[in-house]
């Protein structure tokens, strides 16, 4: 119990949509009116949960609703989710920055906070004057700042220019100046919003070098909040997957990146539902095994998996075969094969239900293809079928490039020598 | 591989979760109570206090000519003005004090009142960006503010001392006293009402953007209601209920206090300069509770 950095309780947060200002003298005399019976607060009944893509019939929303979990010390946790899911609300409440509806947050240590980089920056000041100036508004002392003063010009690289007011600066040693200061605040804990978005490679790599540092040798505890998912990957060892306000999952880093990817699709299950009822041979539904998952419609690239037809029999047949096909998003073929490739004979199929299982390598680009699969009995077809569920192929995160450059497959590489 | 985890269960039974209670740093909820004013917090950003006292000087004068030197431009013009309009013209009598050293006495305690005023019933709304991205606690900002005012208020005072000092040896017609120590303890009350009062408004225009807009044609009216450019006598000579509406301003005393010291002319009344104090200190609790309560959600209004 005692090695818990934050705990947090039901927390929510709830907001008011559209203009400000007008009308609101009678809802907040409504509300004191409310509050002096003892009565809940009229307004906040009629909130719903927070999705930007449908329209609300009430002017407030949950940003923030029933949010539970808890971090370790020296954990980092990275949260993730969509544009809009509430995560920037929850790093707000937890940096303080504004109070939440309901729930609460209990905290182990000394915060620090970096929802943007340079808060507090006056561009009449010179470099060395915003030094203590944000060092002080991030919670540091003087003293303390006057200790780290040479480390912290020495980790933004811009030591000439220390005296120069930071309006003359370029925006990226503003920016390396900026982090330089929060890279050597000493909080117990460290939430960090996406400020890796700046900076060229280089210094990103510094900056996630340091944060990195900050949990392992130190000890902190940090919440890390990006789009980048490569680096969440490589920095943290738990996730929070943030969906519309609401917690969708919480867990170990892979498993929540496994859940971020398929937050989109439809839970199906791979079933058909309108089975044909006059063919010998049709298709009732299919499935993968994947590592140690079975029934599941989602692989990992470039993992081995068994896929699964289902089929049904009402009559005895020969000189049976079938095709399967992937198609990607722009209904691109992507994999073609058939039952009859590798030298393989025609199948004979008995009445009843069965199985086909065959395994295979899908070295493929994380997306989702169509499985779009045909039955023929005597060379014509009796049975066709694209799926609606979709095949997931997911993500590991092992590329550094961003989604636009990966290609059509995703091969292995290995160096054979490297100069 | 993990498997993915429950979120923890929210509802530990309470007799845990009391024992658990004192090991936490700090609880963020939703309210708090009524008088937790964060004041051991605000001491314990006290550098930043003044890291922001020198920002405020130091990027006012940046890239002026003049520099510091416009500290004494603005209110002698004003003083100026004053004696043309008000003694010239007006001739509203103010005793046989020197009027420049009458005005300049008023001018320069208005003003320190007056522009810690203003800018901290706006300290909110400028503030906003920094207040989105960061928590430290907000109170230092209005007491940053009211210090700067402080500082400029010094070298404001340097002035008046100057010209009072020229017309103490030419004329007799300055007669100092002993209230004149009761100078700091008069700036001290006149900041700490303006930062009262500053806060009340910073609070309210969070919501209200029309109170800004209020407030400085309020505190223009207000300077014709306090005895800046006339003595307190005149409100105590008239009669009916206008004369305790303007009897009722704490103001009053300070700013008549001030003048008495330095001039010798006026009045003074320990009863009223414990009223003002009195009134300082109410209106500044006020201030600071409602400023607590604002500073928790109004990233969310502003």
């Amino acid at each position: 119990m005692s090695d818990i950095a934050i705990q947090v309780e039901n927390l929510g947060k709830l907001y008011r949509l559209g203009e400000i200002g007008t009308g609101t003298l009678s809802h907040d005399l409504n509300r004191a009116w409310a509050r002096l019976r003892g009565k809940e607060d009229p307004f906040a009944k009629i909130g719903e949960t927070n999705d930007r893509t449908t329209k609300g019939d009430s002017d407030f929303v949950w940003s923030l609703k029933d949010i539970n979990f808890e971090v370790r010390q020296g954990e980092v946790l990275g949260i993730i989710g969509r544009n809009g899911a509430g995560k920037s609300t929850l790093l707000k409440v937890l940096s303080k920055v504004t109070a939440p509806t309901t729930g609460r947050v209990k905290v182990r240590g000394r915060i620090a906070s970096l929802l943007e980089v340079g808060t507090g920056f006056h561009p009449e000041l010179t470099g060395r004057e915003n030094i203590f100036l944000n060092g002080a508004i991030l919670g540091m002392t003087k003293a303390e700042i006057r200790s780290k003063f040479d480390e912290i010009v020495d980790f933004s690289g811009v030591e000439r220019y220390i005296d120069t007011p930071v309006k003359r600066y370029s925006s990226g040693m503003y920016v390396r100046l900026a982090f330089a200061v929060s890279a050597f605040l000493e909080p117990e804990i460290l939430i960090v919003d996406e400020v890796l978005a700046v900076g060229d490679a280089e210094f990103q790599k510094k900056c996630l070098g340091r944060m990195k540092d900050a949990s392992s040798n130190e000890g902190r505890t940090v919440l890390f909040v990006s789009h980048h998912l490569p680096s969440v990957k490589n920095l943290c060892e738990k996730g929070l997957l943030m969906s519309n306000g609401t917690v969708k999952a919480f867990g170990g880093i892979t498993q929540v990146l496994e859940q971020y990817q398929s937050i989109d699709s439809s839970q199906q299950d791979g079933g058909r539902e309108n089975i044909p009822q006059n063919t010998p041979v049709c298709f009732t539904g299919w499935s993968l095994t994947s590592g140690n998952s079975e029934n599941v419609h989602a692989t990992y690239s470039k993992e081995s998996v068994i896929f699964k037809l289902n089929v049904r029999c009402s009559q005895d047949s020969d000189r049976v075969e079938f095709g399967f096909i992937l198609r990607d998003a722009e209904n691109n073929i992507i994999v073609g094969i058939n039952s009859r490739d590798n030298n393989e004979d025609f199948l004979s199929i008995k009445e009843g239900e069965h199985s086909y299982l065959f395994e295979m390598n899908l070295p493929l680009k994380p997306a989702q293809y169509e499985v779009d699969i045909a039955i023929a009995v005597n060379g014509a077809i009796v049975d066709h079928w694209v799926s609606d569920t979709k095949l997931r192929v997911l993500s590991r995160y092992e590329t550094v490039l961003d989604d636009r450059w990966s290609g059509v497959v995703n091969l292995d590489f290995k160096f054979l020598e490297k100069c | 591989m993990q498997t993915v985890e429950a979120p923890p269960v929210a509802n530990a039974p309470a007799s845990t979760s009391r024992l658990a209670e004192e090991e936490w740093t700090e609880v963020i909820q939703p309210r708090t109570r009524l008088l937790d004013l964060g004041l051991a917090d605000v001491w314990r950003y006290r550098d930043l206090v003044l890291l922001f006292v020198r920002r405020d000087f130091v990027s006012t004068y940046k890239q002026t000519v003049l520099g510091p030197i416009w500290f004494f431009i603005q209110p002698l013009l004003t003083t100026i003005m004053f004696m043309v309009v008000f003694n010239g013209i007006a001739k509203i009598p103010i005793g046989d004090a020197p009027p420049l050293v009458f005005y300049l006495a008023g001018v320069t305690i208005w003003n320190y009142f007056a522009q810690a005023l203003t800018s901290t019933s706006t300290v909110f709304t400028t503030n906003a960006a920094i207040f989105g991205k960061v928590y430290f606690p907000r109170l230092t900002m209005p007491l940053s503010i009211v210090l700067s005012n402080l500082v400029r208020f010094g070298i404001q005072l340097s002035l008046f001392l100057l010209v009072w000092a020229y017309y103490m040896l030419t004329t007799d017609k300055l007669h100092p006293n002993g209230y004149l120590l009761l100078t700091p303890v008069l700036v001290v009350l006149m900041g700490l009402l303006a930062l009262g009062l500053g806060m009340i408004f910073s609070a309210l225009t969070t919501k209200y953007r029309d109170l800004a807009m209020l407030l400085a044609f309020g505190i223009q009216l207000l300077m014709y209601a306090t005895p800046v450019i006339y003595p307190l006598a005149t409100i105590s000579a008239r009669t009916g209920w206008l004369r305790w509406a303007l009897l009722a301003n704490p103001l009053n005393s300070i700013v008549e206090t001030f003048r008495y010291g330095f001039l010798g002319s006026g009045t003074f009344s320990w009863a009223y300069l414990g009223y003002s104090t009195a009134a300082t200190l109410i209106i500044l609790l006020i201030g600071t509770i409602v400023f607590n309560k604002v500073e928790k959600s109004f990233t969310d209004t502003v």
